[in-house]
């Protein structure tokens, strides 16, 4: 959505980057492939793919539940936002959701850059007081028998949450379980599959 | 069949493959971008970054002007904006000059 004050920001951030350039502190092609990297290689096609290896292997499960980091780094994904990564699984009995109350941090290697909602002073301040009410808004009916657990990401830890393997998908292969694996599954503000027919 | 062709969140949705825009403006791409150039120099540390951006959005929560909607990258920018001044790598005063230096372009200047 475009904001009226847009333009001032906009003259604001072209200023600072003229200025950066003219210090030699960055240099132009470098910030094009930075962000052509995030919009293009990084995001939860990534994260689908950890999930997919952990409900086929459960060693490799093991090792997530143990060190994500070191367990997403043996799929060829890392980089900043994704040192401290730790994955919380869902059972039948508990439900993770995943927020930052105090701003965005996020696990990128594994997500890529947060959806709008994520960053929002709502969900960030109401998924913490009233977790059930928010999931359900967002489409996601908890028995009151699920224990729902919410975890704030910080500087220091980030979470990516291992949804429970949908029931009959015993068939499907890697790459067919990757492809029900949303973004939202491993935030845990839906589960997988939600919307889509296998 | 144009709601399926919209869908953007499916496993169908690259090149975005954050399932929407990433960015909704061409400055919150380049303010993002310039962030994380500055950090890949070692300018500064990200968590040095974030420290700023948690008090930038602290700050909007707990006052801002009425007709002011929320945005994330508005509060990005200012905490950018904010450690560089710390660092004394570019003044508020340097930026506001340079501000001025651009608003001066001829309306619908182009880059030609």
């Amino acid at each position: 959505m475009i904001e009226h004050d847009n333009s001032d920001l906009a003259t604001r951030v072209e200023a600072l980057e003229a200025l950066l350039l003219e210090k030699d502190l960055i240099d132009a092609k470098t910030v094009d492939q930075i962000i052509e990297h995030y919009e293009t290689n990084v995001g939860p096609l990534n994260g689908a793919k950890v999930v997919a290896r952990a409900w086929v292997d459960p060693a490799y499960k093991k090792r997530l539940l143990k060190n994500a980091t070191k367990a997403a780094a043996e799929l060829g994904f890392g980089g900043p936002q994704g040192e401290h990564l730790v994955a919380v699984e869902n059972t039948p009995e508990v439900h993770n959701v995943v927020v930052c109350t105090l701003c965005s941090c996020y696990p990128w290697p594994v997500l890529g850059l947060p959806p709008n909602w994520y960053k929002s002073p709502e969900y960030r301040s109401r998924v913490v007081r009233e977790p059930r009410k928010v999931l359900s808004e967002m489409g996601l009916e908890l028995s009151e028998q699920v224990e729902v657990r919410v975890w704030d990401s910080s500087s220091e830890v980030r979470y990516l949450v291992l949804p429970e393997r949908p029931a009959g998908t015993e068939s499907l292969g890697e790459e067919e379980l990757a492809a029900l694996v949303s973004r939202d599954s491993m935030i845990g503000v839906a589960k997988p599959g939600q919307g889509s027919s296998p | 069949m144009s709601e399926e062709l919209l869908d953007a969140t499916g496993p169908a949705a690259p090149p975005r493959q954050n399932g929407e825009l990433v960015f909704a403006a061409p400055w919150e791409r380049r303010v993002f971008g310039l962030t994380m150039a500055l950090v890949e120099r070692g300018a500064f540390e990200y968590a040095a970054f974030q420290k700023h951006l948690i008090a930038e959005i602290g700050a909007w929560e707990a006052s801002h002007p009425a007709e002011e909607r929320w945005s994330y990258y508005r509060c990005w920018a200012r905490a950018l904006e904010s450690l560089l001044a710390d660092q004394r790598a570019v003044s508020l005063d340097e930026l506001r000059a340079r501000v001025e230096v651009l608003e001066q372009r001829p309306h619908g200047h182009d880059h030609g």
